[in-house]
């Protein structure tokens, strides 16, 4: 399986790292091993097995949802308390939109 | 009057110990800090500590027992609790740099049960970052030394937890296991360890790795303690909608020694290539000695081992790149200082934060998971999931239980494999199948090699069957 710099460039910018040119290629080589390992599913014909997505256990249909009864939840301050920057009730970020 | 053996206390003497008034809770929360603040430097077994909570709670202790009241099935027995699991008022940093200074808002269902029963929680343990890693070196603060030889990693990534309990400094701890992170640190270290069914107990609360994978799972010095330890915290949580309503039986009460006539297979692929001849010369005596105590073995196959292993690190990467995609620098204290945009805030954050292991992850996860190669990665490994998966249902629809090494090799020295991913991955063989299949598993101590490294025997056993393997391992620590 070859991967090309280009390549982990990209998912690098869609996973929003920033990488150096060092790591870009030390990820792609890695890459590109792990990939070639995995090929060895490919031996096996699936086309007839249904993808399993996670192992659930047996119950009704609607055993994992609760009572839809309200709750007091966490509060603002303490949902606040790790944030970087925090002011108004309210996470902020750097501006977005100029005004 | 005082805790002269603390090291070696089990959950049962401590409950002796209050009863008899040989000595009190806060003794023993007194003694737990004073010996895992001297201990700790040696191994790295924890981060952080939370003396000031743990002495409230033995506090509780002893004035319900004084009021005679029942202080609960735990009542003064410290634990460690991985550093991936929250703890409200305590430092969760998931052993990572970009959660350096993040306080647990809430606590999560698992330690709320335990300390509803009357335990005490003495510190967050050492772990891989994120939980991911096999061998405890990708801890963003420290390594941990193996207690049973230092020169030795403990195994990962719950390898803080297994090192506290080799090394006496708790009598139980909590762990994580995405692929192995429980029985294979438990096997290193030569303690129990236990995964339980998946669904078995709540993950609220649990820092997210990989979602259908990830478990909750104690660690003990007997198997006793371990089952006490899982009655306490499993059953239904409406917090968690992947934890299920099946009843729990009563795991202590079913150690009852009589294991004569259950069938136990043993499967030639976890015994082929790559197996290390002294872990299989072990694993095989403690199979003869099962069978001595009238258990009949049965030849099975599980013939998608082999590709078990490309399964799970296309699956655990995936889930793994979307779940940590939170930590973008907006909610979890740290924030880039170089950082003008909101994409700069985010780019540069998560290259500051996150360690290597963490971040080669996440390149996989967002690889596999891009347009294009959806269907041929992750759809695929999906479908070998479910071949795997019907592998052990086939297999306990004609045993009760499964019986196996828990890793090929004994702990090995600290710096080998950490050049080589895929060799570290590849350590996990014999545990990832059952976090694929979501079937329960224990590793219990069998003796050590010839260097005195500690060897583990796995049992497995069906969904929701945990009582069934409690009982084998009860019976054959107690042969």
């Amino acid at each position: 399986m070859k991967i090309t710099e280009k390549e982990v460039r990209n998912i690098a910018e869609l996973a929003h790292l920033n990488l150096s040119d060092e790591e870009i290629v030390a990820y792609q080589a890695n890459l590109e091993e792990i990939l070639s390992y995995v090929d060895k599913l490919n031996e096996l014909p699936t086309d007839d097995i249904e993808p399993m997505a996670q192992v659930l256990f047996e119950g009704a249909e609607q055993e994992g949802l609760r009572d839809d009864v309200l709750e007091t939840s966490i509060p603002v301050d303490k949902a606040l308390s790790n944030a970087p920057l925090s002011g108004a009730g309210q996470f902020k970020v750097p501006r977005v939109l100029e005004r | 009057m005082a805790v002269d053996n603390y090291s070696s206390l089990t959950v049962d003497a401590i409950q002796q110990g209050l009863r008899s008034k040989a000595f009190s809770a806060v003794e023993i929360a007194q003694e737990a800090q004073r010996f895992c603040e001297a201990e700790n430097p040696t191994y790295g077994a924890f981060l952080s500590f939370c003396a000031a909570r743990a002495l409230n709670a033995a506090e509780a202790v002893d004035k319900k027992l004084a009021d005679g009241e029942d202080p609960g099935a735990l009542a003064g027995v410290p634990i460690a609790i991985k550093d991936v699991i929250l703890v409200e008022g305590e430092k969760n940093t998931c052993a990572s740099k970009i959660l350096e200074n993040f306080v647990a808002p809430y606590t999560a269902t698992a330690v709320q049960r335990i300390e509803q029963a009357g335990a005490l929680v003495i510190g967050k343990a050492n772990c891989d970052e994120f939980a991911m890693g096999s061998s405890n070196e990708n801890s963003a603060y420290y390594p941990v030394k193996n207690p049973a030889a230092p020169d030795r990693v403990p195994g990962g990534s719950s390898g803080g937890s297994a090192a506290a309990v080799a090394a006496g400094m708790a009598p139980l701890a909590l762990g994580s296991e995405t692929g192995g992170s429980i029985r294979q640190p438990a096997s290193f270290c030569g303690v129990v360890g236990v995964l339980p069914t998946y669904g078995r107990v709540s993950r609220y609360g649990l820092s997210a790795f990989a979602s259908s994978l990830d478990h909750i799972g104690p660690f003990s010095r007997n198997v006793k303690d371990s089952a006490r330890l899982l009655g306490v915290m499993a059953g239904k949580d409406p917090r968690d909608s992947t934890s299920a309503g099946a009843a729990v039986a009563d795991y202590v009460a079913g150690l009852d020694g009589n294991v004569k006539g259950m069938k136990l297979g043993v499967p030639k692929e976890y015994f082929a290539a790559g197996l290390d001849p002294e872990v299989k010369t072990r694993v095989e005596e403690a199979i003869a000695a099962l069978e001595k105590l009238g258990c009949e073995m049965v030849d099975i196959s599980l013939p998608h081992t082999e590709y078990a292993v490309a399964t799970y690190y296309l699956i655990c990467t995936a889930e793994a790149s979307a779940n940590l995609a939170r930590y973008d620098g907006v909610r979890y204290t740290m924030r880039s200082k170089n950082a003008e945009t909101l994409s700069e805030m985010y780019r540069n954050t998560r290259h500051e934060g996150f360690g290597k292991e963490v971040t080669r992850r996440i390149i996989l996860g967002t690889y596999v998971l891009s347009s294009g190669y959806y269907e041929a990665y992750y759809r695929k490994a999906q479908k070998v999931r479910r071949l795997i998966y019907q592998d052990f249902k086939n297999a306990f629809a004609k045993v009760d239980a499964i019986v196996t090494p828990v890793s090929p090799s004994p702990a090995f020295p600290l710096g080998a494999k950490t050049s080589d991913p895929l060799e570290m991955y590849l350590s996990d063989i014999y545990t990832i199948t059952s976090c694929l299949a979501g079937n329960c598993g224990i590793s219990v101590p069998c003796g050590a090699t010839s260097e005195g490294l500690p060897v583990g025997l796995q049992i497995l056993a069906d969904h929701f069957a945990e009582d069934k393997m409690f009982r084998l391992a009860d019976a054959y620590e107690n042969r």
